[in-house]
């Protein structure tokens, strides 16, 4: 069992969750919206809190609320809002400024996911499985661009 | 010079036009379609729309030849990487950020994107120089050349009042540069005499401020 830290509860960021928090992880969601917690309750049996999950209301890139969301003993840490910049900001902070062991990443834009992987990050872009998904659905040989 | 200014505000446009003036080839990006639309009507082709994180964006600015990038946008996040992808992909010399919220300063340093500008910080300063509820006030700090310079209030009765320039048992590596005294400043000889309620500008190394600062403290 890991604790697992997820910053963004957007629709990835919340359904993430709550498949870690099934799977048995500790987890802790930080939000600016206190709407986004929603996300965590719809369809659910329980509530968040009521199946064990921690939420925390804050901005991505403060230090007392990453604090307060427990970063600092965090074994996992996911950016998963829907900013690139703050994504890849707040990723190489729980990396350098807390130590977390893991840091994933999620980047909209290829080519900065890319470069960022390319630095050691562990990035993850959804538009390049996207076109990845058209692009076998239609069988578009690879790399014919 | 080649200078690559990001984000179009007031700081990024004003500091495009008076880098123009100077004779600087320049490109300003501005994602706002609005703000791109209005400055491009002022400015022409100086001016390009786009999002300026996006390293293609970067790349039609011609950032891989620029001289000089500057971070401006209102976002701290865009800013710590634009100068992270300016300095280590396209191996930019210099960089300059604006910092929007001061608190984000600790991330700057984090990432080490300096020298990192916040204008909060700058009208703070200019408040402790105005207001003087405060001794010391920093005006200067350049930790990569290892240069610092203060303004003290010459207090009565402390050993520096008095004494002449050259008499002031100065640390090495600290000299004072000007002196302020019936709102007007001059650069004093060695043999001006430093009185209280004078304010003194000291250049100094970081770490003498206590020896510095001690001189001109009324004495306890």
């Amino acid at each position: 069992m890991s604790f697992i830290l997820i910053v963004g509860s957007g629709r990835v960021g919340s359904t993430v969750a709550r498949n870690l928090l099934a799977a048995g992880h500790e987890v802790s969601v930080l939000d600016g919206d206190p709407l986004s917690h929603e996300r965590l309750d719809a369809g659910q049996d329980s509530t968040w809190e009521g199946a064990g999950g921690r939420f925390t209301i804050g901005q991505a890139i403060e230090r007392d609320a990453l604090v307060e969301a427990g970063i600092e003993s965090a074994d996992v840490f996911i950016a998963s809002t829907n900013g690139d910049n703050t994504n890849l900001t707040i990723a190489q902070i729980a990396q350098k400024m807390f130590n977390v062991p893991r840091v994933l990443v999620r980047v909209m834009d290829p080519a900065r996911a890319e470069w960022y992987g390319a630095q050691g990050m562990e990035t993850i872009c959804p538009t390049s499985f996207a076109v990845d998904m058209f692009e076998k659905a239609l069988d578009v040989p690879k790399g014919s661009a | 010079m080649y200078a690559v200014v990001i984000g179009g505000g007031k700081v990024g446009l004003n500091l495009t036009r008076e880098l123009l003036a100077k004779g600087t080839e320049v490109t300003l990006i501005e994602s706002r379609r609005d703000r791109y639309l209005r400055m491009d009507a002022e400015l022409g082709f100086v001016v390009q729309y786009g999002d300026g994180t996006e390293l293609w964006v970067l790349e039609r600015a011609g950032i891989q030849r620029a001289d000089l990038v500057v971070a401006v946008t209102g976002d701290d996040e865009d800013n710590i990487l634009i100068c992270q992808i300016a300095r280590d992909k396209y191996q930019v010399e210099r960089f300059i950020s604006r910092v929007n919220n001061p608190r984000n300063r600790q991330y700057f340093e984090l990432l080490d994107i300096r020298p990192a500008f916040s204008a909060t910080d700058l009208i703070l300063r200019l408040i402790e120089h105005e207001v003087p509820d405060y001794g010391l006030v920093h005006l200067l700090d350049l930790p990569d050349e290892q240069l610092e310079v203060i303004e003290i209030i010459v207090c009565e009765g402390c050993r520096a009042a008095g004494l002449e320039v050259q008499q002031l048992e100065l640390p090495e590596g600290s000299i004072v540069i000007s002196v302020l005294r019936d709102n007007g400043g001059f650069v004093p000889k060695a043999d001006t005499v430093i009185n209280a309620g004078d304010e003194v500008l000291v250049c100094l190394d970081p770490g003498l401020e206590p020896q510095v600062t001690a001189l001109f403290e009324a004495a306890k």
